[in-house]
């Protein structure tokens, strides 16, 4: 589904959205507490994409767990959609923040809890972010004020494909000892195989327990372009489409390994 | 507060907030470290559970306000207006304005005032970048009465509101009779030689100079502009057609602000010259207020200065 919605546009970010389908499936149709039909129910767990230009993939997932038809799907990146190139709440059934500018979301999370808080809501707020995007300062500035305040409820993913944009993070900026940092800042930090489906959801459940304590970090390592042997950890593939011969190639791979 | 009276628009907010507080116990406080300068002060100790500080960290606390507005609270995020306006102004902008949260922003220390701490803390740019901002209105009130109203305005109001207040007393011009809507202007002196517009602190300035410029037998229409976006359009145009000839006054950059506003409605529906008065393309510095103002030029007899020229222009 994500290849052929960004081949159909001819655009989008596919590298990141093929990494980050098992967190996302792990959410939408195992831990979060939500019902499609109902997308603006107030109990529900909110989800924000904060690394937002990872929108087919998270779009696809919104289609599959019945939030839109799948068709809608094709309309993605086009003029007049609801399937902007980064996410729009005000567009998108499903979609609980609009993100795009990297290293908001966690904040916007905070606010939600706070908000949960005050409403008496005991929902989660899980917020996915790319390992490149913990460059920015605001995430360390959203990192410190919850974990000096123990908030709870907020849990941090973090899709570590280890490529950004122009080069690798290691290359760019490097963010280890990542962990370290996170429970530095006051978080409780898991580490698990981000494309293993037990390892995902198992991790993420005890992320979901232990928020009920303070926020906590989930660091899960991935590969960008997961699935497809010339899109793997190539930054070529950050935020690019596949043509028709490569999108040709890229399905036989991932229909033939499924 | 009686008409006449020397009141900080600061303090007036802080006021206005611990009524609004008490009104409406949706509306909670986000603040930077800088409660105590902004005056909400007040709603923190009134409301401790409905204040957060968020510490030096604005871009945090711009975009958890938006996340808090998504469960139906009415946060106001109050910290300098060089801040909200050019720090955090990225979240302002994706966090609040694109998604159209329920946000109000408290621009404090708007302009020149500001305690002599100099250009770093002078916010002489935050019209021009909220103004160009889709979904944002952007409120300048006139004196300390007019910032309480503004206030409870823009929490009635549904989506980002910007609303400037001014650290240092400035004369109270409003009373009880004032009536304050969001888009609309108010002529506070009848003339038709020429107009001038206001707008937040310059208006008590131009009011005086309108009345200055009377005694001398030049007799000036004065519209007081408190919200720039969405302006008064056919105020500016009735200005233009009535009297053919404008000045604006600003405590904000010459580029971009009030004048840039009216110039762009000027040009487009009723063309005549304008003298735009505010703050030249260049950094402030530290000094009194007073200083400040008449050594850039915009001080009270800057505008009769200027008023006088047009006149002589005709």
């Amino acid at each position: 589904m994500i290849i052929n919605t960004v081949a159909d546009a001819g655009a989008g970010h596919t590298g990141g959205s093929l990494s980050e389908v098992e967190i996302l499936v792990s959410l939408y149709f195992e831990l979060m507490r939500i019902d499609p039909a109902r997308p603006e129910w107030p109990q529900r767990d909110r989800f924000i994409l904060s690394k937002g230009h990872a929108s087919p993939g998270y779009y696809c997932t919104l289609a599959r767990r019945g939030y839109f038809p799948r068709e809608r799907l094709r309309e993605f990146d086009g003029i007049d959609s609801m399937l902007q190139g980064h996410p729009c709440m005000l567009k998108t059934p499903g979609v609980d923040m609009s993100t795009g500018s990297l290293g908001q979301g966690l904040s916007a999370g905070i606010g939600m809890r706070l908000g949960g808080e005050r409403r008496s809501l005991d929902f989660n707020v899980y917020v996915l972010l790319g390992d490149g995007e913990c460059q920015e300062g605001q995430v360390w500035e959203a990192a410190m004020w919850a974990g000096a305040r123990k908030l709870r409820g907020l849990i941090a993913i973090v899709d570590c494909n280890g490529v950004q944009l122009a080069g690798t993070v290691a290359e760019t900026l490097g963010l280890e000892p990542f962990a370290a940092k996170w429970e530095a800042f006051g978080w409780r930090a898991l580490t698990c195989d981000g494309h293993d489906m037990q390892e995902v959801v198992s991790t993420l459940a005890q992320a979901k327990q232990s928020a009920a304590d303070g926020p906590v970090a989930v660091i899960a390592r991935t590969v960008k372009g997961k699935g497809v042997s010339f899109m793997e950890g190539k930054y070529e593939w950050h935020g690019k489409a596949p043509n028709d011969d490569e999108r040709r190639k890229a399905l036989a791979e991932i229909e033939g390994s499924a | 507060m009686n008409v006449g009276d020397m009141v900080a628009p600061r303090a007036a907010f802080g006021e206005a907030m611990v009524e609004l507080g008490k009104q409406n116990a949706e509306v909670v406080v986000f603040d930077a470290d800088v409660c105590a300068s902004t005056q909400t002060v007040a709603f923190k100790k009134a409301y401790p559970g409905r204040f957060y500080q968020m510490g030096i960290a604005e871009q945090n606390m711009v975009s958890a306000a938006a996340g808090m507005s998504t469960l139906g609270f009415v946060p106001w995020v109050s910290t300098f207006a060089v801040f909200l306006a050019k720090r955090a102004v990225d979240q302002v902008r994706v966090s609040v304005a694109y998604p159209r949260m329920n946000v109000k922003l408290n621009g404090a220390y708007g302009g020149i005032p500001t305690g002599k701490a100099g250009a770093t803390h002078q916010s002489v740019e935050d019209i021009a970048v909220m103004r160009c901002m889709p979904n944002m209105t952007v409120i300048c009130p006139g004196d300390p009465y007019e910032t309480q109203l503004a206030v409870h305005a823009a929490t009635a109001f549904k989506g980002p509101v910007y609303v400037r207040t001014i650290r240092c007393p400035v004369p109270v011009i409003f009373d009880a009779a004032h009536r304050f809507e969001i888009g609309r202007s108010y002529r506070l002196h009848e003339g038709s030689r020429l107009t001038i517009i206001g707008t937040d602190m310059m208006t008590p300035k131009a009011l005086t100079a309108a009345r200055e410029l009377d005694k001398e037998g030049i007799a000036v229409r004065m519209i007081h502009m408190p919200t720039i976006k969405p302006i008064d359009e056919a105020a500016i145009v009735a200005a233009s057609r009535e009297t053919g000839r404008v000045i604006t006054v600003e405590n904000h950059s010459r580029l971009g602000g009030l004048g840039g506003a009216v110039a762009e409605v000027l040009t487009e529906y009723a063309p005549c010259r304008l003298t735009r008065l505010g703050f030249p393309d260049c950094f402030g510095e530290s000094g009194d207020n007073e200083a400040i103002f008449s050594k850039f030029g915009v001080n009270v007899e800057n505008i009769i200065a200027a008023a006088k020229q047009a006149v002589a222009d005709q």
